[in-house]
């Protein structure tokens, strides 16, 4: 009972880190139309950027500047590519994200190398205990701050101005247009956010049990990817479902990796792919997906 | 809607030349007055250019790839640029053909989203605004924490109507208000545009329920194939024979429809 107890709550841990990444899928796809593979390397960018800033500044200013990093290459990538690209359709800018991807990639492993950077976080391997359950102090943290940061950007999708435009450009960005709202600064803005949260997400994926930062902690990023599908890619509250199903499913198949020794080993970095494709064969537009509905 | 000050509010169309994808001319020229504090009627089938029309003066040629080759417009004096958040700020907001109202917003959200074009205001502001939409559509307030998407056509309508009053036009682009609906909804909409056009609004009105438009417009213009035909008051077009024929259900019989007006015909109904 312990050991479910303390998977859970890796697993929720784990969900809430995922859904700061697949929320910005979300967020972008939602905007632009467009499926942001370049996630995981803005991610790894924001990431970098904490490790590379926190003796200077501190850890929670590391943050911040890695957050501000991300999501400024987020935005970049958004305005360049809209910009370069003008009139582009999405599945073309979907493309060219495949490509940045693997150039800032490079980039940055050129910069880490094959260490282990620390991001400076300040809970170590500090572990905290509730009667007999035991979970790291950093996977609290995750869970807390996911929260925070999810809550406030639904806050801001349902009552600031940019959420209001953001939903009435998803809903119809001609009549959005109409109405004087400014796609391109949505858009941006969305790409910003996305970006920020991603930066947020890396230093969880970089906290311990993790030994640190390293080159491949952007590709982590693809497994908030089945999440934000397996929720119904435009569907913010879909990304959170996705993300806690997927955290949850990969910590479970991970903690009983004995049980589940029949499967073969690894079953943790698959189980994300498989519930996916079990709830898609379900639900073809996945748990939240908006349904192409036409009254006629 | 202000009270009945003089009349602001007049566009100026010359000259407007439109392209789409570099290839097909929709508007070959169009010039057209619209006078301040008036309702202003056009008429023209399908492909006539009228929707082009409307596009080139909300700036939204850009997301159908069209292209304004030559011409301007201006709003009193002052030119328009070809960019809906700059056409809105000035005072021109068009409701887009179809409703196209966000289906999955309330009706309150719908609202709120006709005054982003407006930029920061007060809450107190935004308050008499919604106030004022409110009084003229009382329809809305009763449905205001619904989903758009669940109201009838007619409704969804005068949500359009009202989502962009919520910009203050001073001049509001309709784009087939009647389109789809039931022949009493068409009166109550003919209706609420006359009030909204008495409060001082200048009302541009693109339709092909010609009667209805017709009745309600002070002056009216036919575009067709991408140039203006005819352009006269509401009751000079009203009492023209070819108008009467083709737009009207007037005289449609036999020997009227063979000879000259054949190919004419075909165009207008076919």
């Amino acid at each position: 009972m312990t050991k479910f107890a303390e998977t859970v709550l890796n697993g929720l841990a784990l969900g809430s880190v995922y859904a700061l990444i697949a929320l910005g899928f979300v967020v972008i796809f939602k905007a632009s139309g467009v499926m942001n593979f370049a996630h995981g390397s803005i991610l790894l960018l924001g990431g970098w950027t904490v490790t590379a800033t926190h003796q200077a500044v501190g850890f929670p200013l590391a943050v911040l500047c890695g957050a501000l990093a991300a999501g400024a290459a987020a935005g970049l990538l958004h305005a360049l590519a809209a910009r370069g690209l003008r009139g582009a359709e999405a599945p073309v800018l979907t493309i060219l994200t495949i490509g940045v991807d693997l150039l800032l990639v490079t980039a940055l492993n050129a910069r880490i190398g094959p260490d282990f950077l620390s991001t400076g976080d300040p809970w170590g391997d500090a572990v905290a205990r509730f009667g007999g359950v035991a979970v790291t102090q950093s996977r609290l943290a995750g869970i807390v701050v996911s929260v925070l940061l999810i809550g406030g950007v639904f806050a801001l999708f349902r009552w600031s101005r940019w959420g209001l435009s953001m939903r009435a450009a998803a809903a119809d960005q001609e009549a959005a247009a109409l109405m004087g709202i400014r796609l391109h600064r949505v858009r941006l803005a969305a790409w910003c956010l996305a970006g920020a949260l991603a930066a947020v997400a890396a230093v969880f994926l970089a906290a311990f049990p993790a030994p640190g930062l390293d080159r491949t902690t952007g590709q982590i990023a693809l497994a908030a990817f089945p999440a934000a599908i397996l929720g119904g890619m435009d569907s913010a509250v879909g990304a959170l479902a996705g993300s806690l199903v997927i955290g949850l499913s990969s910590a479970l198949a991970a903690g009983y990796q004995e049980q589940l020794s029949g499967l073969g080993t690894g079953l943790a970095d698959v189980a994300p792919y498989l519930v996916m494709v079990l709830v898609l064969l379900v639900r073809p537009n996945g748990l939240f997906g908006s349904k192409e509905l036409s009254r006629v | 809607m202000s009270p009945p000050t003089p009349p602001t509010g007049t566009l100026r169309i010359d000259r407007l030349q439109v392209t789409y994808g570099r290839a097909v001319q929709a508007l070959r020229g169009v010039s057209l007055e619209v006078p301040a504090g008036e309702i202003t009627a056009v008429l023209g089938s399908n492909g006539a250019g009228k929707s082009t029309l409307l596009r080139a003066l909300s700036g939204t040629l850009a997301l159908h790839r069209g292209v304004l080759d030559s011409g301007g417009v201006t709003l009193d004096g002052v030119p328009l640029t070809g960019d809906p958040a700059k056409a809105v700020a000035a005072g021109v907001v068009q409701v887009p053909e179809g409703r196209r109202v966000f289906a999955d917003l309330t009706v309150e959200e719908n609202l709120r989203a006709g005054g982003l074009g407006l930029g920061r205001r007060s809450a107190a502001g935004r308050r008499a605004a919604q106030e004022r939409v409110f009084a003229l559509l009382p329809v809305l307030a009763e449905r205001r924490r619904q989903a758009a998407g669940l109201m009838s056509g007619g409704e969804q309508q005068m949500l359009a109507l009202g989502r962009a009053l919520m910009a203050e036009p001073r001049v509001l682009l309709l784009d087939e208000p009647s389109l789809g609906l039931a022949p009493m909804m068409v009166e109550r909409i003919a209706g609420i545009v006359q009030r909204i056009n008495a409060a001082g609004t200048t009302v541009l009105l693109v339709e092909q329920n010609a009667a209805v438009a017709l009745r309600i417009a002070h002056r009216a213009s036919v575009l067709e194939n991408g140039l203006v035909r005819l352009t006269g008051s509401a009751e000079e077009l009203a009492g023209n024979d070819e108008i009467r024929r083709l737009y009207l259900g007037a005289g449609e019989s036999g020997p009227e429809l063979v000879g000259p007006h054949r190919a004419k015909l075909g165009r207008w109904v076919g």
